[in-house]
């Protein structure tokens, strides 16, 4: 944990609030997101038990799986999910706009620009915690490799329409969630956290209405007695009220209220399916309706508090600006929803289980770089988070005092001016060491000459502008800082540098293992005998 | 014992059997792993010149630019008419300068420059930009240990056989994003280099270098035994060999009680009372500035089996070492003010490789509240104990090994990897056990 978090989280803890840890929203928050707030059954990975999702507020749609174990309502619940989500999401597969993409050419070898299209806006899923984007990972990977009757007729189970392209596109989301930076996916909890330092550990935060606690406690209490209730305070039949955000329900309501329901259920379907004449089983039918709605119940109760909150949550996130560089984030996104987007209409097969070596290295890689640019772009977009990259010797403001024309030691010299800046921060500068200051948006370089003797307070550090400066022998108006101007010179580069290209994956080398083969079509999961009832 | 171990011996087998290997054998790849100071060095440059001479066409990787130049020179100084490229970045200061003086070193930044030279010699970086149709029959890949196995996977196309050369007990290449995705996969992109390479050819010889050169025969066993229990090596230099004398006698004082015990024994802990800091324990930084000052002040002389004379012990043979980059930059702003300057005082990961008659290490544990996987981690601990010829001398809080057992290792297993043995946990109890012989306490 950084110094200024530290300080921040100590600060919330003296004044009861959660303080702010960023003055500009860092993620890119959709005008129509679509909400989903999942349950999962306890004692078996990925078995959904409900769910609530929509992009309306005030009417959300309630999932409900009425006996998690039993295979056929789970797909019902998948397929119901499906029509929701996959509209949703085909809206904005149907909305292009033109756009310019580096290719090579496959005959010349040359860079050549392709005309492509590129969505002109993304969807947005919203959950509200981590283990949500774990879960729908979880259940992207259950689904996509099932067959519909359609595509495989000899499938044993066959599974709805759509279900697998369903798979497809969580498993998209929940693979983008990984990149730094992203909102594709996006985790209510990790982005208000972002957001705000509350006076609790961070684990403590990964609660929804713990972290909201801290962020707007109610009137009269203070945030670590509003989160400490948030957790703990149980009813008078021992139920949370505030129900965790899941997909993990809390064991007292499992035990106490969720088993009989489940338990009542199971008997009036045996019931049904025993009835002997029409009469009877009307009677039954009915109380099978009754039992159903008694989980609909109980799961709508725990979701919905978890949904008002997540929405509590966009509403606080809205207050604040948005980042300068955060659309420039959404466009990466909006190009990885129009890459697989393409790959589904092109007919490609689903993700597979593993990435192959080549695919793992260039993720692993995309992915170290979009770290290292959302950690310099964050600091750039907001004077808070800059402060923290000072407090840590990565940055540092100091106004010019002198500026000294020099030239370089070349044939045709260029303009190399020395500038003396005085900075209270205590950067880690050694010799020579490179420094950046946005221009224009743009980085201009310049290295760490050395120190000179201070009168006053705070240190002078000498600096020489090395680029952006234009071509002549003197530098271009505006581009030499000047006496008496506050600049902020930062460690750490502002752009990433692209990475080697990898060889493809059928040029895999022998220390790798060699070429992965030809891909062949993977199957879902063999059924077990506890898969079937 | 009735056999006498003699290290030059044991040492020339094992390069032997390397060097017959990488030029004789049929697997596509040799595996060398080297303790501390074990002369890696030296066997990278003999393998390099030995193929040279055999003119097959050689490219070397190594992980950093110092790295690199450090292995121009050693060429340049063992064979000075071999004709060795240096491809370098296309940055400004890409090499040191000291290449412009050596005559047979030919640099670029364009590998087509440098196509027909018996040698050419890059970092693994720029290695991965580099494009050709006619791959090097013969590489040698230097801190294999601390390549990643993405970085293998970008350079592997360029060659065809390698010798594979590094130290597994040094720190694990590490990512600045999580990699659990990948765990457990053979070809698992964060993984280093070698363990990519040996779970895909697990067929491929393996060697070990036996004797530690640097290390003294007071530093190896502890070494040995915390780190490599299960592939011990051995000082090649006897207990008589080396030894470190003050010509200002001991003050009385915390620090030079420490520095006699370290020059007596190797060792010396300097403990400072429990208590918990910040990383920048000014306590801590301001002991470990005055051990320094107090080295260099005394006029230390090391006698040891290079040169019977004795040679003073001088600020350039001196390194502090530390695990967090602010900690080093505290060190270094104490040590300004106590005007000493030219002592390199640096962070495990850049002290890799390197070599100094004294050390002083900051303990990474020392004033912590908690361990967490990084101060832990087995690598980091091994990279501080063992950079020293002589002496090494820790800085450390009273308490670490009560916050060890508060805080057993609790990194999730993962399916399919290889679990690191000895982990930092047992590491760090084992070095404390021995340090806790040599400790002294604080007095100002």
């Amino acid at each position: 944990m950084s110094l200024i978090s530290t300080l921040a989280r100590l600060e919330a803890v003296s004044t009861g609030r959660a303080q702010a840890a960023a003055t500009v929203r860092h993620r890119h928050l959709a005008e129509r997101p679509l909400v989903l707030v999942p349950l999962t059954t306890a004692g078996e990975a990925g078995a959904p038990l409900g769910a609530l999702v929509g992009t309306d507020r005030d009417a959300p749609r309630l999932l409900v799986v009425p006996q998690p174990r039993d295979r056929d309502l789970r797909f019902a619940f998948l397929a119901e999910l499906a029509d929701v989500v996959l509209p949703y999401i085909d809206a904005y597969a149907g909305q292009v706009e033109a756009a310019e993409r580096n290719e090579t050419d496959p005959e010349t070898g040359k860079r050549v620009k392709v005309e492509v299209e590129l969505c002109a806006d993304a969807p947005q899923l919203i959950v509200p915690s981590r283990p949500g984007v774990d879960f729908l990972r979880l259940l992207g990977r259950s689904m996509r490799f099932r067959r519909t009757a359609e595509q495989d007729p000899e499938t044993p189970y066959p599974a709805p329409p759509r279900v697998p392209l369903l798979g497809r596109w969580l498993t998209h989301f929940g693979e983008r969630a990984r990149v730094p930076g992203s909102s594709l996916l996006l985790a209510m909890t990790d982005v208000l956290s972002r957001h705000w330092a509350t006076g609790q550990s961070t684990l403590e935060d990964q609660h929804l209405g713990a972290l909201l606690a801290w962020i707007a406690p109610p009137e009269g209490s203070t945030g670590a007695e509003a989160a400490l209730d948030a957790e703990l305070a149980r009813d008078a039949k021992g139920q949370l009220l505030c129900p965790p955000a899941g997909p993990a329900t809390d064991p007292a309501f499992d035990n106490k209220l969720l088993a009989p329901a489940i338990e009542r259920y199971d008997r009036a379907r045996t019931a049904l399916a025993a009835a002997e004449d029409g009469l009877e089983a009307d009677d039954r039918l009915g109380e099978l309706t009754a039992a159903e709605r008694g989980i609909r119940d109980l799961v709508l109760s725990r979701t919905l508090p978890t949904w008002e909150k997540v929405w509590q949550g966009l509403d606080l996130l809205r207050e604040l600006p948005v980042g300068a560089h955060v659309e420039e984030r959404w466009t990466r996104d909006r190009w990885s929803f129009t890459a697989h987007r393409d790959r589904i209409a092109a007919g490609e097969p689903p993700q597979p289980r593993r990435d192959d070596a080549v695919t793992a290295a260039n993720k692993l890689a995309s992915r170290e770089r979009e770290q290292a640019r959302l950690e310099a772009q964050e600091a750039l977009d907001d004077p808070l988070v800059m402060a923290g990259r000072r407090l840590s010797g990565e940055a540092f403001t100091g106004e010019v005092i002198e500026v000294v024309m020099a030239y370089s030691e070349s044939k045709r010299p260029s303009p190399r001016p020395l500038v003396t800046l005085r900075t209270d921060d205590r950067p880690h500068l050694g010799e020579r060491v490179k420094v950046y200051r946005s221009l224009g948006g743009k980085p201009q370089t310049a290295e760490f000459v050395g120190l000179e003797d201070s009168p006053g307070d705070g240190a002078l550090l000498v600096l020489r502008i090395l680029d952006k400066m234009g071509r002549g022998k003197e530098p271009e108006a505006g581009s030499v800082p000047e006496k008496g101007d506050r600049l902020c010179f930062t460690l750490f580069e502002h752009e990433q540098r692209g990475g080697p290209k990898l060889p493809d994956p059928e040029q895999t080398p022998w220390t790798h293992g060699g070429p992965p083969g030809e891909a062949v079509a993977e199957a879902a999961d063999p059924t077990t005998a506890e898969d079937v009832l | 014992m009735t056999t006498v171990f003699d290290p030059g011996a044991a040492a020339a087998e094992a390069t032997d059997a390397i060097l017959h290997d990488t030029l004789h054998g049929t697997a596509r790849g040799v595996v060398v792993d080297s303790p501390p100071g074990a002369g890696k060095s030296t066997l990278v440059v003999r393998a390099a010149l030995e193929l040279a001479d055999a003119g097959r066409p050689l490219m070397i990787v190594a992980q950093t630019n110092a790295q690199v130049d450090d292995l121009v020179q050693r060429l340049a100084e063992k064979s000075p008419e071999l004709p060795v490229g240096r491809l370098h970045s296309s940055d400004a200061d890409a090499y040191d300068k000291a290449l412009d003086d050596l005559p047979n070193v030919r640099k670029s930044a364009k590998a087509g420059d440098l196509t027909g030279l018996p040698v050419v010699i890059s970092t693994a970086a720029k290695w991965a930009h580099v494009k050709t149709d006619e791959p090097w029959g013969h590489a040698i890949v230097d801190e294999a240990y601390q390549m990643r196995s993405d970085a293998l996977l970008a350079v592997a196309g360029l060659f065809e056989r390698a010798l594979f050369v590094g130290d597994p007990g040094q720190l694990d290449p590490f990512s600045i994003v999580g990699g659990e995705q990948w765990a457990g996969l053979s070809y698992d992109p964060s993984a280093s280099a070698v363990t990519t390479l040996l779970a895909h050819n697990p067929e491929l010889p393996q060697h070990r270098l036996p004797v530690s050169w640097r290390l003294p025969a007071s530093a190896a066993p502890l070494v040995s035994d915390a780190f490599y229990p299960y592939t011990p090596f051995r000082s090649g230099t006897g207990h008589q060999d080396r030894s470190l004398a003050f010509a200002v006698p001991s003050d009385g004082s915390g620090p030079d009680r420490v520095i006699d015990e370290a020059a007596h024994s190797g060792w010396g802990l300097l403990e400072l009372p429990a208590r918990h800091t910040p990383r920048t324990d000014p306590e801590a930084v301001r002991a470990v500035a005055t051990v320094v000052r107090r080295l260099l002040d005394r006029g230390g002389a090391a006698t040891s089996e290079r040169s019977p004379d004795a040679t003073p012990l001088t600020a350039d043979r001196v390194a502090v070492g530390t695990a967090h980059r602010d900690q080093a930059a505290a060190v270094r702003a104490a040590l300004a003010e106590l005007g000493v300057t030219d002592v390199t005082v640096d962070t495990a990961n850049r002290l890799q490789g390197r070599e100094y008659d004294v050390t002083v290490v900051l303990h990474p544990l020392s004033g912590r509240p908690d361990a967490t996987a990084f101060h832990l981690e087995t690598g980091r601990l091994c990279v501080l104990a063992s950079r020293h010829r002589h002496a090494c001398i820790v800085v450390c809080r009273a308490g670490v090994s009560e916050l060890l057992d508060a805080y057993p290792s609790t990194e999730p297993v993962q399916l399919g990897t290889l679990v690191k043995f000895p982990d930092g946990w047992e590491a760090n109890h084992a070095v404390l056990a021995r340090l806790r012989e040599h400790r002294v306490g604080w007095s100002p």
